[in-house]
């Protein structure tokens, strides 16, 4: 789905993702996890092709249009400029399928439908998507993912400033749409929620790879105070991987 | 509603067009004027052809191009307030045209002016693309546009400043408040090519402008280059934008209001607004070119004036109105 080869991106000369490489298959949900300015925005807009970068990334080897239809890119910062409907927010998403100067085609409406509902969002088509709740909008942003249909989605903290119900909503959409055979990469911060329904978790600190692997191999003690500085309880019983850090390391 | 607004907006501008063509100097009624315009060999016939279709003409793409550059600008930069001045291509144009007022070519030479004028905008569109980089966001652009415009405007005054010849500087002042009025054919043919260009360049913005509406980052990922559609933005403004600030001087306010006054009704699309934007460009600069004749025939009202007088009212309204939505 997505090959990295000794990435490397610098600002000026200090490369802010060190050499990383990173094999991802078909079907996994990819929590990227890591403090703040660790290099997980710039380790996604890196391998998409939006910076400039060393190595390889077989994303970025694509030619824009191609990019375009595989893969969707949700950059954290939600930005709507326009007081556009919901469903033209959304529709928007299937601006790299359209053909050169036509109008939306049946199976464009299709996927714009589809997109709404996977987000619960049928009842908001028509309103005017800046004019909602920021949470409210996020989902709008993610449901504009959706619709691009492509087999690879990238979200940039996806769910943060969402209320819990939405976060837990958010994140089993992806985990479904992983089980349907997309592959879906997301920057998260939310830890509990990463361990709970990633199949994968790839860390990044400092700008290098930390560990990578199911969030049980990934979360140990010695890689939290590492990467994170925090101690943390893990455990997994009848209600699934519960993750809750608990303080923060001198 | 919005699949009615083209053709209504079309059919507005028809209508400012008939009235543009029959109101004038010259007192003739509506058939009279319409029929000397096809067949009149006697005065009325030469005031048609060769004063009033020419002027009408003008008013169409001088707002055409203003309406349209100006959805294309406030698209691009998602700024409300951005309008096609902000890139420095008018001031540059009317730098020109003072220069060569005052050297006192364009006396000698009527068609140095605008061709100074188109000149000096193309310099300015280069001096832009330059200072803002390759890479530059619409920030830098905005930046860019500002320091020409600043550099165009302080040139400008230099040039009335030192200007030895009171003639000139009054021709000058007057040449710089823009207006419609004593254009020819000339002027037409002129303007025409390289508006037709600006326009075909600024009509294929629609798709990325809607796209950029998510934002740069999220546009590229989705296949739209901003970068291309920056030089497209640019080139098209100032071919459009250049041209009619080379035939009519500079006349403000119809890049910035039109947009703003349509775009409810488009329901914000930037792509639905171009078209829009355009003809209700056309239509707000043929209406105030028309007020200009009604208001005080005998005088020799200025079209720039009247539209800055009309525009910003309007504006202060739309002001209110954002206001009232915001809180």
């Amino acid at each position: 789905m997505l090959t990295l080869d000794a990435l490397t991106v610098r600002r000026g000369t200090c490369p802010v993702v060190d050499s990383v490489s990173l094999t991802v298959g078909k079907g996994e949900f990819i929590g990227l996890i890591g403090p703040n300015g660790a290099g997980k925005t710039t380790l996604m807009r890196g391998a998409l092709g939006l910076l400039p970068a060393e190595g390889q990334s077989s994303l970025a080897a694509l030619p824009v249009a191609e990019r375009a239809r595989q893969v969707a890119w949700m950059p954290q910062a939600r930005e709507i400029a326009w007081p556009v409907s919901v469903e033209t927010v959304v529709a928007l998403g299937r601006t790299p399928w359209l053909p050169r100067g036509g109008r939306p085609r049946p199976e464009d409406r299709a996927a714009v439908d589809m997109a709404l509902a996977r987000m619960g969002l049928e009842a908001f088509r028509d309103r005017i998507a800046t004019r909602l709740s920021g949470g409210e909008q996020a989902r709008v942003l993610i449901a504009r993912a959706l619709a691009q249909d492509t087999p690879l989605l990238m979200a940039d903290e996806p769910i943060a400033g969402l209320d819990p119900a939405a976060q837990i909503a958010t994140m089993e959409a992806f985990a479904t749409l992983a089980a349907e055979g997309h592959t879906i990469i997301a920057a998260l911060h939310d830890l509990g929620l990463a361990a709970r329904h990633c199949s994968r978790l790839v860390v990044m600190a400092r700008g290098r790879k930390e560990a990578d692997g199911t969030p049980q191999e990934v979360l140990t003690p010695d890689l939290l105070a590492r990467a994170f500085g925090l101690r943390a309880h893990f455990s997994d019983g009848p209600d699934g991987p519960i993750f809750q850090p608990l303080s923060v390391l001198g | 509603m919005t699949r009615l607004l083209l053709p209504a907006l079309a059919l507005l501008v028809a209508l400012l067009f008939v009235a543009s063509l029959t109101i004038g100097y010259t007192p003739a009624g509506l058939g009279e004027s319409l029929a000397a315009l096809g067949t009149g060999d006697g005065p009325l016939g030469l005031v048609m052809r060769e004063i009033r279709l020419p002027r009408a003409l003008l008013g169409v793409m001088i707002g055409l191009s203003l309406g349209l550059a100006g959805a294309a600008m406030q698209g691009y930069l998602r700024n409300p307030l951005a309008e096609p001045g902000i890139v420095g291509i008018s001031s540059a144009a009317a730098l020109g045209a003072v220069l060569s007022i005052q050297l006192g070519l364009s006396a000698a030479f009527p068609l140095i002016l605008p061709a100074a004028a188109l000149g000096f905008a193309a310099l300015a569109v280069g001096l832009v693309l330059m200072l803002a980089g390759p890479r530059g966001g619409s920030i830098t652009l905005i930046l860019a546009g500002i320091a020409v415009s600043a550099l165009a405007g302080a040139l400008t005054s230099l040039v009335l400043n030192l200007s030895p010849n009171p003639y000139a500087t009054y021709e000058i002042v007057f040449w710089m408040l823009g207006s419609l009025s004593d254009r020819s054919f000339t002027h037409v043919w002129i303007a025409l090519p390289f508006m037709v260009v600006g326009w075909g360049l600024l009509l294929t913005l629609g798709r990325g402008l809607d796209a950029l509406t998510l934002g740069e980052d999220a546009a590229e990922a989705m296949g739209v280059s901003p970068r291309r559609m920056r030089l497209l933005l640019v080139l098209g403004t100032a071919a459009c934008v250049g041209a009619a600030t080379a035939v009519a001087g500079a006349i403000g306010f119809v890049g910035l209001v039109v947009p703003h006054l349509l775009r409810r009704a488009v329901g914000a699309r930037p792509s639905a607004l171009l078209p829009a934007s355009a003809l209700g460009g056309a239509a707000l600069v043929l209406a105030a070119d028309v007020a200009v004749r009604l208001v005080v025939p005998d005088r020799d009202l200025k079209l720039g004036v009247v539209m800055a007088l009309i525009g910003a009212p309007l504006f202060l309204h739309l002001i209110r109105r954002t206001r009232g939505e915001v809180l």
